[in-house]
């Protein structure tokens, strides 16, 4: 494509943080909750108040559909995955209790972690090889008599690396451990199972790949172990008015307040859009055109690329550098010039950059997603070697 | 011909509620959610209304989805 062609438009890279376009479906369903619903879900007994609350289990519906889990009372909302980590991070772990977990950790489970830390949790921090990729036989090595947790993300968000979530569910099983997954990059995206994979605990957003609004996200809790995790936050829940105490039922106990209902109505709109569409295709989508994007950078010289070789090992995200140019300054020259939006730095996962050699400037990362078009990358690798000064033929925005 | 009394189910919360009103209407079961009498729970929630009749047909399409609390005669 031209550069005039493109001078109009954007190209959105930035998946990875929060997915955009959404589906048509998902504006639609908001406004209608908006303008034809509009009560508090669970709060009284009257029609709209009914209906707000059918609209909130159609999305637990479909999410419950999505995960493989036959009970779809077993997730809570929260507003973002971080919530659904800390509630499941600082709610199970108590002073004493070991805790495994990943160098490749997003800070929403690093910082929990560091804080429960200095409350007494003692915490292990498994090395991952430089691509990102977490060895099972390395977290075998770091249990101990109490461990009482295993924490992982499905995927990393700074190289897309997907780790080997079913054969640590399986460890994690086998040893009598509790498995939490961070599935915030990839709930929507790559296919879970929350029995196959012997997930206790996952956390999704809701605002990825699951093509909801901002403000939705959630929790999975495996059957009986929310008698073991206390609620972050408490308070009216609808239920049990006569009593002062929490309920302690899901998804009640971590649904306190009124919930973002009109979000809810887009997140149940975008997860059916995903089943509509099939996991699978999205997958084979992204990894396509991940794989021509790989296979682009590779064509050019001084861009060093961090996470496996190929796409087949990870989601659609690829970070990278150009030799002579900082991660924010390239970022700011794609935006300002080539009207290409992607993250630079440290994606809020230092020890990640740690691991693949790149603290503490950082990288540049491409998130794509399943509204990216093949059309999109080619001039993404024009501007990428005019930056890496190749291509100098190519017109400035 | 003796005139049908009413039962209702109540659950835990609304949501349990709701499932079990997406479940009975797949199954084509007669039912109908109502605010929770007062005189059985001051909870503000809503219970299941059904016949006393169709008592069974209810609890054989729950059981096993979705949990609930207890079964009460109007
Ligand atoms: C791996 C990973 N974990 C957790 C999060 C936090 O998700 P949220 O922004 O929905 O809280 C993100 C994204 O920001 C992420 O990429």
């Amino acid at each position: 494509m031209p550069l005039d062609q493109l001078n109009n438009s954007i190209i959105y890279f930035d998946n990875a943080a929060t997915s955009w376009p959404k589906p048509a479906g998902m504006m639609a369903a908001m406004i209608n909750y908006n303008e034809m619903i509009g009560g508090s879900p669970g709060r009284s007994g009257h029609q709209r108040s009914l209906d707000a609350g059918r609209v909130i289990m159609e999305a637990r519906e479909v999410l419950a559909e999505l995960f493989g889990c036959d009970d779809s009372l077993r997730i809570a909302f929260t507003k973002n995955a971080t919530e659904a980590l800390n509630i499941a991070l600082s709610g199970i772990l108590n002073p004493g209790d070991h805790v495994i977990t990943s160098s490749m950790e997003h800070n929403s489970v690093m910082r929990p972690l560091r804080f429960l830390e200095t409350q007494g949790v003692h915490l292990s921090v498994v090395p991952c090889s430089g691509d990102g990729r977490l060895n099972p036989a390395d977290v075998i090595a770091a249990i101990r008599p109490h461990t009482r947790l295993l924490v992982v993300t499905h995927a990393s968000n700074v190289t897309g690396t997907i780790q080997p979530i079913a054969e640590l569910g399986r460890i994690a099983r086998n040893h009598g451990i509790i498995f939490c997954v961070d599935a915030a990059q990839t709930a929507g995206s790559l296919p879970i199972n929350v029995d196959e994979m012997a997930i206790d605990f996952l956390a999704f957003s809701g605002h990825k790949s699951l093509f909801g609004p901002q403000g939705t996200g959630g929790l999975y809790v495996r059957e009986g172990l929310e008698k073991q995790i206390r609620p972050l936050m408490m308070g009216g829940t609808g239920s049990r008015s006569e009593f002062e105490r929490q309920p302690d039922f899901m998804p009640d106990k971590y649904e306190s307040g009124t919930p973002n209902t009109i979000g809810l109505a887009g997140l149940g709109a975008g997860v059916r859009f995903v089943l509509a569409e099939g996991v699978e295709a999205i997958r084979s989508k992204e990894e396509m055109l991940t794989t021509r994007f790989l296979a682009g950078l590779a064509a050019l010289s001084g861009i060093t690329v961090y996470g496996p070789p190929d796409a087949a090992n990870r989601t659609a995200v690829v970070s990278f550098n150009i030799a002579g140019i900082s991660p924010s300054e390239a970022a700011l020259e794609l935006d300002e010039r080539f009207g290409i939006l992607c993250r630079p730095g440290l994606h809020c996962a230092p020890t990640a950059h740690r691991t693949i050699g790149t603290f503490s400037h950082g990288t540049i990362r491409f998130g794509f997603g399943y509204f990216n078009k093949d059309e999109e990358i080619s001039p993404a690798l024009k501007a990428i070697q005019y930056l890496a000064g190749g291509d100098t033929e190519y017109s400035i925005r | 011909m003796e005139e049908q009394r009413y039962i209702v189910f109540l659950f835990p919360s609304v949501s349990y509620a709701l499932k079990a009103e997406k479940i009975l209407k797949a199954a084509g079961t007669a039912h109908k959610l109502i605010p929770v009498p007062r005189h059985i729970s001051s909870d503000c929630g809503v219970c299941l209304r059904t016949t006393e009749d169709k008592q069974l047909d209810v609890a054989g399409e729950l059981l096993g989805r979705v949990k609930w609390d207890k079964v009460v005669l109007l």
